[in-house]
Order: structure tokens, then C-alpha cells, then sequence
């Protein structure tokens, strides 16, 4: 009887002890292993460090890729690219937690303090133009930004006011505070007031949009270049002027916005070299448009945080 | 008084009524088969559309281990698989134990006063929140506050937070849905209540507590929201000959940035700009279903392994 | 070891597992709630403007300069598909809970359990895509609407909390005793009055429970719901116009905003709100449950 209880009792804090005293070891295990190791990192080659890039969730793409090829080149150079969105980059940075803060807008825009931002180094990677796309049962192919702009105000409620069939528009904004959102208002909207009565439906995710712009009869919202896709809905043109790259680059078409990675003033040589390596011909001849951007060398002009253009 | 002059209406009454409550018995039984009958209806549509769509990237092997590709076709989810897993396994490990005790001492020990009620509620409490609220918290808590940035740590632990309250409810019914009669015939032997909840209950339980479980380890492996602002959504490409526990492509390495499946899903939905994006989303709600399906059947399995062990012995 | 001291070790290492939760929850209500009402005591917004203003337009300023942050619009829309989806799922749950138990408890047990279960680990966006191209197509094919709102993710949710409300309302009927079916099969009752009469009723506390569980997945749902609802911050209308809730809102905001600024308290203080919804939400449910228990014995 007595061994039989031991036997179970052994069995049992096996089963329950056990497996919390794994959880403890495990953790502790792991915490100090990684106190311990960081010391003795060895690198070969001469750049080392370890990078961590936070923020923008559209800009992540781009960045891993050029992580990818960097640390192939660099293998003492630790890059972690995540996403979180471009609030959470700019957080990070100002705060110093991390290396680099992606950002689809100028930091000036999202700060409390807007002092802060003058701390940070601005590094304008890459440039995304955006345009109104519809539903393909729409026949408007161009409008005048005049009109973009009353149809995202509720002026304009229907396709016949601007030459279409006669169909209610179903206006899809993009979420207030994200940086698609923030471009479109500053360039089309320019300064006119959305009355609080009118109320459109908002979306935040770029995919989501682009499905429910496919889907919905009559629709109208905006996106970045890179995700249009002629089969499933269409990119309108604005005052004549067609949605590609040339374009953006006179500033004939005007909704568009840099896209930052943001540094500590003075950052470490690892994440000096990464920008180096995200302004330099690897990456913007390359993966810059084939993710669907714009390099920054193209630019015929360049817009300042306030929204003023100069040309270069 | 009625009765005594109508005998013969009352047996006809009585006939009617039986005949009543048997065409009322046959009416619910057919209502509730039809209800059944479009739950799974719903059900097949479901899983076969998640299947059908995704099946061609289901057998796809270099799908399943290659990395993810951020703007070419082709990426595969060989992280993000590993990820999943290894997040799951160690939010059961630390929740499960936690659990455990928390649901004896409240089914078993817990004392009737304040401190109970407190504990109670506070469990409750953790159950009704939303896995956002809970995701918010792991990043201003584990992420920011304890340093620990977006990890495979973070994330597991805040996994633990929704996961805890639904084991102990589940735990604590089991315990308490052992008969009366089992706890007192061990305390009459001359048992201990840890005894008795050791060798009586818990072996009695095990198999609702197995169910309860996997139930959970469905959910947490299914689960966004929570992860999204604590594991990250980033899943570096993984190294299995890396034990360098700093480095983020060490699988094991808990300090890592870890994208799971179901984060997968999302991401790619929202921002991603792959040309197969349909496909290799569809293609990884598929992998997730076959994993949750290969997972409950093993566990169902181990559950009665382990509940035969125990009564057996 | 001595009895009573295994008995002593066996009350210390449980309570500590009750108390270790115990202190997480309430870090996580004091955090959560310190960031949430930085909205009202560093950003100097008004409760009551908080709770019962109908405009939503965090980046707008009123005419006295604050930012017009009414959180009405959420509420309702959170409430109401949080109700309307239960109501959608709760008996189809509770039937099926029923037929699996009473009726085929094998084909219940072996089939029907598992394939549920399934069920649960699917991700929300999944639901969220599916409802997208099914749900949100359908309603909009009968209904002329856009097909975003209120209704359709109802829907969507009621399918999402089906398998959770379905098990636990089947744990809960199969905890049911047997001799009180037996009881009511020895008086002659079919088998329809013994389920009517015997096993709901003293099932009655369990199945509000598994209610509230259900209702607290709808309630906090976040991806699916914003990509079925159409995120509109207004007062819903009718259920076939667009809406939104809170954790709609949050979801899509969080993550733009940097900490520190008004638009990232105020959202913090809809996460506050959803932390005190939920609990008023379950305090209600709780009285009603425990009324039901005490009159059951």
C-alpha cells in the first residue's frame, strides 16, 4: 500500500512538478545563456552589431529583403526587422529601444513633443506613390482632384455627378492616423474640414482594401501603387495625369510620401552601414522598385515636413 | 372530484396526452437533428474550403520549409511552422502546471473569505478579456517594460495570460464533476485531500482535463490578435545547427522575433505584396488546420493513454 | 513524508499558482488602467464627452481646442453584435449540445466533438476573409446595402463562437448526473421533457457559463470583426449599415499612433473600457447565474 503511493505520488509530481520545474529551468536556462554568450560573439569580419528595425508594416517588406542581402555580405551584422506600425517605430526610436524606426510619415506628425524629432536623423529610403482605385463596375477613368476631394467629403455621393453611371459611391477611407491616410488627406484634401456627419467606412490593411474595393459595387478608396492590380479593380486617373512612376517623380501626380527609416542622431557604425547600404544602387536600383517604390534618386523635387515642394 | 364521473374521458385524456408528448419527443428530436445536421453543414463548408483552396500548397514540402519570400513568389512558412509549435509548446508548459494548481486549490483547498473571492474573480476577470487587451498588456508589460522587445517570450507568456483562465474553468469543472461519493470513500481510507485530489481526482479528471486542454491549445495556436504587438511579426530565417541562444536564427533562442501561422495569415493579408499572395495564404490556413486536426488527435490519443495508466494502476 | 506536511506543501504550491495569477491580473488592470486614464487626467478630455459623445474624429479639434473623442459609437456597436451574435449561436450551441449528449452521444463523442474543436484553432482573419467573400457578398445580394455592418459580422462571429459555446455547453450537460435522467425515465417522461425539465434546468448555471464564455469571445473579437463591419464610427442605424467597435478601432489605430500623444491615450482608454465592459458584462451575468443556482438548489 505504502509503495503503491509512493509509486503514484512519484509519478504524479513527475507529471506536475516536473513540468513546471522544465518551465523555471527553461527560462533561467535560456536568460543566462544569453547573458553569458553575448560576450563571446566572434566576428570575422570587420562590421559587427546588432540591428533591430521597428515600425512601419508596409515599409517591412523592403527592409527584411535588404537585411537579407546585407547580413550575406556582413555575417557579423545581426539584423531584426519587425513590424508593429509606424507610431510603434517612431516610439521606439525616440525612446532609443531600438536602431532604426520605420516610418510611412515624417516623425514631426506622430510626436507629442514635436522637438524630439530633431534628435533623430531622417533617412528617406524610398518613395510611394499613391492613387483612387474603384470597383471594376465603375466607369469613370479620370477625375479632377477637385472631385476626389468632394467625393472623400460626402459632397459627391453618386458616379453621375462625375460622369459615370448613375450608382451611389460607397466611399472606403483608410484608418485615421495611418500614413495612406495622412498622405491622401494632405494632398487632395488640402486643408478642407470633413464635416463629423459624414462617416465613411474605414480600413486599415492595404489587402483588405484592395479586396473590398474588387467586391463592392460602386466603390471608391485609395492605395499605394504597389498593390494595384488591374484585374481586380481600377486605378483612376487625376486631372489627366495616369498613376506611375514618372509622374511622381516631376510631381505632376502629388499624392505621395517618403518613406523614413529613422536613426539615433549619431548612430552606431552597423546602422550607419545599413543606411549606407538602403540609400546605395543595391537597393534602390533594385528591391526598391520591385517592391513597388520609387527610388529617391529619380526625384525630380523634394517635399520638407510641412508639405512644401522645392525643386531638386 | 371530476375524475370520479368521467373515467372513461380521463383514460382518452391520458391517451392524448401521451400521444402529445411522444409527437412533441419526435418533433425536438428532428428540430435538434437539424440542427445538428447545419452545424455540420457549416462545419464542411468551412474546413473544405480552407482545404480545397489550400491544397495544393498542403504537399508541397519545399512550401513548408523554405522561408518566406517579402516580395517574389514562391516563399514557403518553414518559420512560421517551427514558430507556431515551439510558441504553443511553451505556452502549455508554463500554463498548464499554473493552471493545475490554481484549479485544485479553488476546487479543492480554496477557503470561503475575501482572498478566495478575490482570487476568483480575478481569474474570471483574465477570461472575459478581450486577446487584444491581453496582447496590449504583453507589450507594455513584457515587451517595453521588462525589455524583452518583440519575442517568442513575450508572446508565449502572453499567450499563458488567456490561456490560464480557460484551464482553470475547465480543470476545476472536471474536479468538481468527479462524484461526491470518490472524494468521500478516499478521505474515509484514512487519505489526505492532497492524497485523495492526487490519487482519486485528478485520475478521474484527466480525461475532461486532456479535452479542456487541447481545446485550448486550438485556440492558442489559432490566436492573432495577442501575438501581433508581443511575438512580432517578423520571422528571420532559422538556423537548426545555430545553438547560439543570442543569435535571432537559433530556433530555440525565446529572445526572438517569432511569426506564427495564424500572424502569417494576417500579415500577408494587410501589407504583404507577394504576386501568390492567395496562395500562400490560403496554402497556410490550410497547413494550420491539418496541424490543429494532427494535434487534437494526438492529444485525444495521449489523454486516454495516460487516463488508462493512471486507472489502471 | 509526513502527512501533514505533504498536505502543507500541496496548499502552498497551489495557492501560490492562484496567487501568482492574481497578481498578474491585477498588474494587468492597474497598467492598462493607468494609460487609460491618462486621457482624462493629462490630456483634460471630459468623461462624460468620453462615454456619450457620438463624433469619433480623434485628429479633429472641437471648437475649444480638445480633440473630439465620443466613444458612444463603439459601445453600441460592440454591444450590439456581441447580443446579436449570441442570439444567432446560443440555441443552435445549446441543440446541438443537446443531440450530442441525449440523442447520439457516440456519434457525438467521437465525431461531432472533434471536428468542432477544429473549429476553434482557426485564426480569426481566416473567419475575417471567408465572411469578406461569403458573408458580406450575401448579405449584400438581398439587401442592397454594401453588405458591411452590423449583421454580417454577427454572423461571422456567431460562426466563431459556436465551437466554444457548443463544447462547454456539452461538458456541461454531460456533467449532469445520470441518476436524474434515470429519475424522470422511472416517472414516465419522454425523453424530450426529461432534457426540457431535468438536464437543462440543473444544467442551467454551466450553460450560462459557457453563454458568457461565448459572449466574451464575441465581445472581444478584433480581426475578423474589422474586416466585416466597414469601420465606420457612427451609431449604428440598422443592422445593414456600417459600423464599428472597439476593438475595431483599436486594432487599426494602435499601431499608428506613437505613446504619449492624445490619440495614443485615447485609445488606450477604449482598451480600459473594454477591460470595464467586460467585467460589468460578466457581474450581470453572474447575479442572473447565481439566482438560477440558488433556485435549482
Amino acid at each position: 500500500m505504502q509503495a503503491r503511493q509512493d509509486i503514484s505520488r512519484r509519478q504524479f509530481l513527475k507529471v506536475a512538478g516536473g513540468v513546471a520545474a522544465l518551465a523555471g529551468l527553461g527560462l533561467v536556462g535560456c536568460g543566462g545563456s544569453n547573458a553569458s554568450s553575448s560576450t563571446a560573439s566572434t566576428t570575422t569580419t570587420s562590421l559587427s552589431g546588432s540591428i533591430t528595425a521597428v515600425g512601419s508594416t508596409a515599409l517591412q517588406p523592403l527592409v527584411e529583403a535588404a537585411a537579407e542581402q546585407f547580413m550575406g555580405a556582413n555575417a557579423g551584422v545581426q539584423i531584426t526587422v519587425q513590424g508593429g506600425g509606424s507610431g510603434q517605430g517612431i516610439t521606439q526610436i525616440s525612446q532609443g529601444a531600438v536602431q532604426i524606426g520605420d516610418s510611412d510619415v515624417f516623425a514631426e506628425e506622430k510626436l507629442a513633443d514635436k522637438a524630439d524629432a530633431s534628435k533623430l536623423t531622417d533617412n528617406k529610403v524610398a518613395v510611394v506613390g499613391m492613387g483612387p482605385i474603384v470597383s471594376p463596375d465603375v466607369t469613370v477613368s479620370d477625375i479632377t482632384l477637385a472631385d476626389l476631394a468632394s467625393i472623400f467629403c460626402g459632397t459627391i455621393t453618386n458616379w453621375s455627378q462625375v460622369g459615370g453611371a448613375d450608382q451611389a459611391i460607397t466611399v472606403i477611407n483608410r484608418a485615421s492616423g495611418s500614413g495612406t491616410r495622412a498622405t491622401f488627406e494632405s494632398n487632395v484634401l488640402a486643408g478642407i474640414t470633413v464635416p463629423d456627419t459624414f462617416k465613411p467606412q474605414e480600413q486599415d490593411s492595404s489587402g483588405t482594401v484592395a479586396k473590398m474595393v474588387a467586391e463592392t459595387p460602386g466603390s471608391i478608396s485609395y492605395l499605394a501603387f504597389s498593390y494595384f492590380d488591374d484585374t481586380k479593380f481600377h486605378a483612376l486617373k487625376v486631372g489627366g495625369v495616369s498613376p506611375e512612376a514618372a509622374s511622381v517623380e516631376d510631381n505632376s501626380w502629388t499624392i505621395w510620401a517618403y518613406e523614413h527609416m529613422y536613426t539615433a542622431s549619431t548612430p552606431d557604425a552597423a546602422t550607419q552601414a545599413f543606411i549606407d547600404y538602403m540609400m546605395g544602387s543595391e537597393v534602390q536600383g533594385s528591391l526598391v522598385e520591385q517592391n513597388g517604390y520609387i527610388p529617391v534618386s529619380g526625384m525630380k523635387v523634394t517635399r520638407d515636413a510641412t508639405g512644401a515642394v522645392s525643386a531638386n | 372530484m371530476a375524475d370520479v364521473t368521467s373515467v372513461p374521458s380521463q383514460a382518452v385524456r391520458a391517451a392524448r396526452h401521451a400521444r402529445r408528448i411522444a409527437a412533441q419527443d419526435r418533433f425536438a428530436t428532428g428540430v435538434l437533428t437539424a440542427i445538428v445536421g447545419l452545424v455540420l453543414a457549416v462545419l464542411v463548408a468551412i474546413v473544405g474550403y480552407i482545404l480545397v483552396n489550400g491544397a495544393g500548397k498542403l504537399f508541397d514540402v519545399s512550401f513548408l520549409t523554405s522561408k518566406p519570400e517579402q516580395f517574389r513568389a514562391g516563399g514557403g512558412i518553414g518559420p512560421e511552422l517551427f514558430n507556431s509549435f515551439y510558441l504553443l509548446v511553451l505556452t502549455l508548459v508554463i500554463s498548464v502546471p499554473v493552471s493545475l494548481g490554481a484549479a485544485v486549490f479553488l476546487a479543492e483547498y480554496a477557503p470561503d473569505n475575501a482572498a478566495t473571492t478575490v482570487a476568483k474573480t480575478a481569474i474570471e476577470t483574465l477570461s472575459s478579456l478581450p486577446s487584444i487587451v491581453v496582447g496590449l498588456f504583453g507589450f507594455l508589460f513584457f515587451v517595453l517594460q521588462c525589455g524583452w522587445g518583440f519575442s517568442i517570450l513575450s508572446g508565449s507568456l502572453a499567450l499563458t495570460m488567456f490561456n490560464i483562465p480557460i484551464l482553470v474553468r475547465t480543470i476545476q469543472q472536471a474536479l468538481e464533476a468527479v462524484p461526491r461519493t470518490q472524494r468521500d470513500a478516499g478521505l474515509a481510507l484514512g487519505l489526505t485531500k492532497w492524497e485523495t485530489t492526487i490519487h482519486v481526482l485528478l485520475p478521474a479528471a484527466m480525461p475532461a482535463i486532456v479535452t479542456g486542454v487541447v481545446l485550448s491549445a486550438g485556440r492558442v495556436f489559432g490566436e492573432a490578435a495577442a501575438l501581433i504587438y508581443t511575438a512580432g511579426q517578423s520571422a528571420p530565417a532559422l538556423d537548426f545547427l545555430n545553438f547560439d541562444l543570442t543569435s535571432a536564427s537559433c530556433p530555440w533562442n525565446v529572445f526572438r522575433p517569432a511569426e506564427t501561422l495564424a500572424v502569417h495569415i494576417w500579415k500577408i493579408n494587410s501589407e504583404g505584396v507577394v504576386p501568390d499572395l492567395e496562395a500562400v495564404s490560403n496554402g497556410t490556413a490550410a497547413v494550420l488546420m491539418v496541424c490543429i486536426l494532427a494535434f487534437n488527435l494526438l492529444a485525444r490519443w495521449a489523454g486516454k493513454a495516460i487516463a488508462r495508466r493512471l486507472t489502471a494502476e | 513524508m509526513p502527512k501533514h506536511r505533504l498536505e502543507r506543501c500541496g496548499l502552498t504550491v497551489t495557492g501560490a499558482c492562484v496567487a501568482l495569477v492574481t497578481v498578474l491580473v491585477v498588474t494587468l488592470i492597474v497598467m492598462v488602467a493607468s494609460h487609460g486614464l491618462a486621457t482624462f487626467a493629462n490630456d483634460g478630455i471630459a468623461v462624460g464627452d468620453f462615454l456619450l459623445g457620438t463624433t469619433w474624429n480623434p485628429h479633429q479639434a472641437d471648437a475649444n481646442g480638445n480633440p473630439t473623442v465620443g466613444a458612444l459609437p463603439m459601445i453600441c456597436g460592440s454591444f450590439a453584435v456581441t447580443i446579436l451574435s449570441t442570439v444567432i449561436a446560443l440555441p443552435i450551441a445549446i441543440g446541438s449540445a443537446i443531440f450530442v449528449v441525449e440523442v447520439a452521444p457516440g456519434f457525438g463523442r467521437r465525431v461531432f466533438q472533434p471536428l468542432i474543436e477544429l473549429l476553434v484553432g482557426i485564426p480569426s482573419v481566416v473567419y475575417g476573409l471567408i465572411g469578406l467573400s461569403v458573408v458580406v457578398a450575401w448579405t449584400r445580394s438581398w439587401s442592397g446595402s454594401t453588405g458591411y455592418g452590423i449583421l454580417s459580422a454577427s454572423i461571422v462571429l456567431a460562426v466563431m463562437v459556436l465551437p466554444t459555446v457548443t463544447s462547454l455547453s456539452i461538458d456541461a450537460l454531460a456533467s449532469v448526473p445520470h441518476e436524474y435522467r434515470e429519475g424522470s425515465y422511472a416517472l414516465g417522461c419522454t425523453r424530450w421533457q426529461t432534457i426540457w425539465n431535468v438536464v437543462l434546468r440543473s444544467a442551467t448555471p454551466s450553460l450560462m457559463t459557457a453563454t458568457i464564455l461565448g459572449m466574451t469571445r464575441a465581445f472581444g473579437e478584433s480581426l475578423a470583426v474589422q474586416m466585416v463591419i466597414g469601420n465606420s464610427a457612427q451609431i449604428p442605424g440598422s443592422l445593414l449599415t456600417p459600423a464599428s467597435t472597439l476593438t475595431s478601432v483599436l486594432t487599426m489605430g494602435m499601431g499608428n499612433e506613437a505613446m504619449g500623444t492624445v490619440y495614443n491615450d485615447v485609445l488606450w482608454s477604449l482598451a480600459l473600457l473594454l477591460m470595464a465592459m467586460s467585467l460589468v458584462f460578466i457581474l450581470i451575468i453572474h447575479l442572473i447565474g447565481g439566482r438560477g443556482a440558488v433556485r435549482h438548489g
